[in-house]
């Protein structure tokens, strides 16, 4: 931090604030397919983004080279783009929107990753991928991982000082079945296994067992029926439903997208300011939150890079519409309250409007119950397939592996499950939530002009909506 | 001394140094990524964000006894540092090789020969873009992403490989509003040309006006359907998913595996392949080895070649053709027919004009069937004639009935179609493709 601040006396001068944001983050790939290495590949990212305020707008410069010259250059560079902007402007801004916060985050975790050596992860994965033959036909096994250690610091002309560091990981395990032309893939929860967590993740005796299901069930999937093609009830486990929130409103709600600044690549949103309030969105079984501060959780941390303090908001409650997902910048652009969201994907790109941790609130029901509330419906888990328009109403998802629910009673496996809905509509559908949930996310959800990759986590109960259209392959 | 220059002596230095210090059983790569770039972010033609930066990244191989670590690193341009971190990651590369079990796959280095392209473009003065580019959309809700800049690939190796690729270009990947209604273009080069950029502003603008006939709903149903170059694009994006590359074929994950397997068909009209004759991407990989200039995928509807690596080859012993790691097409082209620009609409007939399609993905990857909406201009057309836009539709479509027995014809002209991927870092490629008519495509939603 002294270094940093040392830095930022150089280069303070021709801005009315400066802003330093350091990124210094390690990503390690480890693969084993069929026991055999694939994959080893590390990659340690360091960069400094120079944010400057000049004329009432925000200029951004980053650079890899963190000598002092070209920290100075990089300020210059800032000052001179955010001048030659300021007269076409979006927005008039102040030093308002950067708040001097100071403060400190670390993920949570149980053991350091450092005390799995590379060797000893090489073997838990070489004995997952061993394990995941339980027949002739599993044509592909998998065991994969991303592991990220992310240190984040920022300072700030008129005296923000945040510490912010990050352990993340992704873990996968798939595997491939074919029969004459039909195959089948299954993996642990669709992927979206991507938590703050330490190396307890990669616990030997869980793997084994994980690894063992994926396969037996892609075995399963050879022989079962084709999803029909008709309206029922779908009931949604959270492998599904961490992928129902995320693309049905965590997308619409963010304010960038409402303001119109991701029109011309993400997309627009069916939502407009003045539905903040009005909107019933969905069942009032619906409470839905933006929650930074969930321990483990992918999308935790103390404060967004504008150096707002992050904290749990309702977006939705009782199914009415409440509050967006917009920074400080974009709430001042439509005059709505907001949450701490305003993220960037690394040291390289300017922040804007995230989702962070998006979660569903849990229900009053059991599984049990939900399951035997369903006279005809279907269980749908794990994403494998998701597409939405631009407004992000028209969705169709498909998943890894379904079982039909007959008379309350979960029977026939099914094979190659879709479904389709638009997103109100969908949502008001939604008759029964789970007391449990489960927590997952994904380190890839793509926005932004340049393009941006961010994290984020949801938290999701079984979710029990009614007559849906579901539908199978060819 | 330019970027480019100043980062090639860099590199140069930084692959001799690495080099010098390997023990008697190690061979090494640097691959280099390098780019300079000024992004500008504009809504209803005002600035919403600028955005300078300066990348430089460097990505160490090492392989020793049958294993390989690779170690991406950033480098600041200073050699003293970027050097202390270049020989601390090939101690660290030396420490988890050793705990790594032997790769049976692994390719070895070798010398892939030497290939340099320099091109120097002629871009705007960063700070003359917002003044340029705003002044030319006045009057328009003009948004969108410039992007401009030198962009830079390379790698050395241990055993005398040497290739360069740097070039300088740029975007204005943009679209205009009226209300919800939309119309999207895109204007790329390497020199930047006003009156050029003027006037894709005023086309796209004229698409934009079409939208102003009263809207046509239409019903989910099958239509005959013609694709513009764009929305052929976002098809053709796909057999880069898992498509064209033997691995996922081996694997179980390739959407062309019935094609293959000879239980489905595409049609005569149909031909992929890859092109670097474009010009818009280098020939050589990330192993340094050089692909053919071209390489037929599928020729009139038949499979022709798998992208293979020499990874995939060494796996499945067959022949490569030095595809990149993940064996997807870096520089498409889907070859022309016959059917003229002037003759679209009249053969046409009754149906929907799509000009761009949005978010695919795969619904049935075995059977080649994609799922995605329509965006931008999109038209309902009657007897030949533009009726009016339509509402966004969703349609869930195989390949192989709509490039399948459902193909009617291919256009004569192909559209550039520039990488605009920004993730990371600025992209490199494109592709080469026409528009399509194709009958009875299905729509959902």
């Amino acid at each position: 931090m002294v270094e940093l601040n040392g830095l930022l006396k150089t280069v303070q001068g021709e801005a009315d604030w400066i802003g330093l944001r350091l990124m210094t983050e390690k990503t390690t790939h480890r693969t084993i397919r069929d026991e055999k290495p694939e994959n080893n590949f590390s990659q340690l990212d360091r960069g400094l983004m120079v944010e400057v305020l000049v004329q009432g707008h925000f200029g951004y410069a980053g650079t890899s080279d963190l000598t002092a010259t070209g920290v100075l250059k990089a300020a210059k560079t800032a000052v001179q783009i955010a001048r030659s902007a300021a007269a076409k402007k979006a927005t008039n801004f102040s030093t308002d929107f950067r708040p001097p916060s100071k403060g400190t985050y670390r993920s949570p975790r149980i053991s350091g990753l450092d005390t799995l050596s590379t060797q000893e992860l090489m073997d838990r994965f070489i004995a997952a991928t061993r394990a995941m033959k339980v027949s002739d036909k599993i044509i592909s096994r998998i065991a994969s991982t991303m592991i990220v250690e992310s240190h984040y610091q920022g300072v700030s002309s008129s005296g923000a000082e945040m510490d912010q560091s990050f352990q993340m990981v992704n873990l996968a395990l798939m595997a491939t079945a074919a029969e004459g032309s039909e195959i089948q893939t299954r993996s642990n929860k669709g992927g979206a296994v991507a938590l703050q967590v330490g190396a307890e993740i990669f616990d030997r005796e869980s793997l084994l067992q994980q690894s063992r299901k994926v396969a037996e069930e892609a075995l399963e999937l050879l022989t079962a029926e084709n999803c029909p093609d008709t309206k029922m009830d779908l009931l949604l486990a959270p492998d599904q439903m961490t992928l129902q929130v995320h693309e049905s409103i965590g997308h619409p709600l963010e304010y960038d997208r409402i303001l119109g600044d991701e029109r011309n690549y993400a997309g627009w949103s069916f939502v407009k300011p003045e539905d903040f309030g009005h909107l019933q969105y969905g069942s009032n079984l619906m409470n839905v939150t933006f929650d930074p501060t969930m321990a483990g959780e992918l999308a935790s941390y103390a404060f967004d890079d504008a150096g707002t303090p992050a904290k749990k908001e309702y977006l939705i409650k009782d199914g009415l519409l409440l509050r967006g997902l917009g920074g400080q910048e974009s709430q001042a652009r439509l005059k709505l309250a907001g949450v701490a969201n305003f993220r960037s994907a690394s040291w390289n790109r300017a922040p804007i409007d995230r989702m962070a941790n998006i979660n569903l609130e849990s229900g009053q029901s059991t599984l049990e119950d939900m399951i035997a509330s369903v006279e005809k419906g279907i269980f749908m888990r794990a994403n494998k397939s998701w597409s939405i328009d631009d407004y992000r109403n028209k969705f169709q998802f498909g998943c890894e592996y379904a079982k039909l629910i007959e008379n309350g009673k979960l029977t026939k496996t099914i094979r190659n499950p879709n479904y389709r809905g638009v997103t109100v509509p969908f949502w008001s559908g939604l008759k029964a939530i789970s007391q449990n949930r489960d927590t997952l996310g994904t380190f890839y959800c793509g926005k932004g002009e340049p393009n941006q990759v961010i994290r984020v986590g949801h938290t999701t109960p079984y979710c029990l909506f009614s007559n849906v259209e579901v539908f199978g392959a060819s | 001394m330019n970027f480019a220059n100043e980062t090639q002596t860099l590199f140069n230095r930084l692959a001799d140094s690495v080099f010098k210090n390997l023990e008697a059983n190690e061979a090494a790569q640097l691959n280099l990524h390098a780019e300079e770039s000024l992004f500008v972010r504009f809504n209803n033609n005002k600035v919403r964000q600028n955005t300078h930066v300066h990348q430089k990244e460097i990505m160490l191989v090492l392989q020793k006894q049958n294993r390989e670590i690779k170690i991406n690193f950033s480098a600041t341009g200073d050699f003293e540092w970027d050097n202390k971190t270049a020989l601390e990651q090939l101690k660290k590369a030396r420490s988890e090789a050793a705990q790594l079990p032997e790769d049976p796959y692994l390719v070895p280095l070798k010398n892939n020969g030497k290939s340099e392209s320099k091109v120097v473009g002629h871009l705007l003065k960063n700070t003359d873009v917002m003044n340029e580019l705003t002044a030319i959309a006045e009057g328009h809700d003009f948004t969108g992403l410039y992007s401009a800049g030198p962009l830079i690939t390379a790698n050395r190796n241990s055993l005398g490989q040497d290739h360069w690729f740097s070039t300088e270009n740029f975007f204005v990947d943009f679209s205009l509003y009226n209300n919800e209604k939309s119309a999207k273009s895109l204007y790329a080069g390497r020199s930047w040309n006003s009156k050029d950029f003027a006037n894709q502003v005023r086309l796209t603008a004229q698409n934009l006006a079409l939208l102003n006939r009263p809207k046509v709903n239409i019903k989910p149903g099958a239509y005959r359907t013609y694709l513009a170059p764009g929305a052929v694009a976002e098809l053709a994006q796909m057999f880069s998913w898992g498509a064209t590359s033997l691995s996922s074929y081996k694997q179980g994950h390739s959407a062309l595996q019935k094609l293959a397997d000879g239980e489905k068909s595409l049609s005569k009209l149909l031909s992929l392949q890859e092109n670097f004759a474009v010009g818009l991407s280098p020939r050589f990989n990330s192993l340094g080895e050089l692909a053919s200039e071209t390489l037929e995928i599928i020729t009139q509807g038949t499979l022709k070649n798998w992208m293979i690596s020499s990874r995939s080859a060494k796996e499945y012993q067959v022949e490569g053709n030095f595809a990149g790691p993940g064996e997807s097409p870096r520089s498409l082209e889907m070859s022309p027919g016959t059917l003229a620009e002037k003759d679209i609409l009249k053969e046409l007939g009754t149906g929907l004009y799509l000009s761009n399609l949005h978010y695919l993905n795969w619904s049935d990857r075995p059977n080649a069937r994609i799922t995605g909406m329509t965006r931008y201009a999109c038209f309902w057309v009657e007897n030949g004639e533009i009726v009016g836009p339509i509402q966004d539709l969703r349609f869930d479509e195989s390949l192989y009935e709509a490039l399948g027995e459902n193909l009617v014809a291919v256009t004569d002209f192909q559209h550039i179609e520039a990488a605009v991927g920004t993730y990371s870092h600025r992209s490199f490629g494109g592709m080469k493709i026409p528009g399509l008519l194709i009958q009875d495509f299905k729509f959902t939603l």
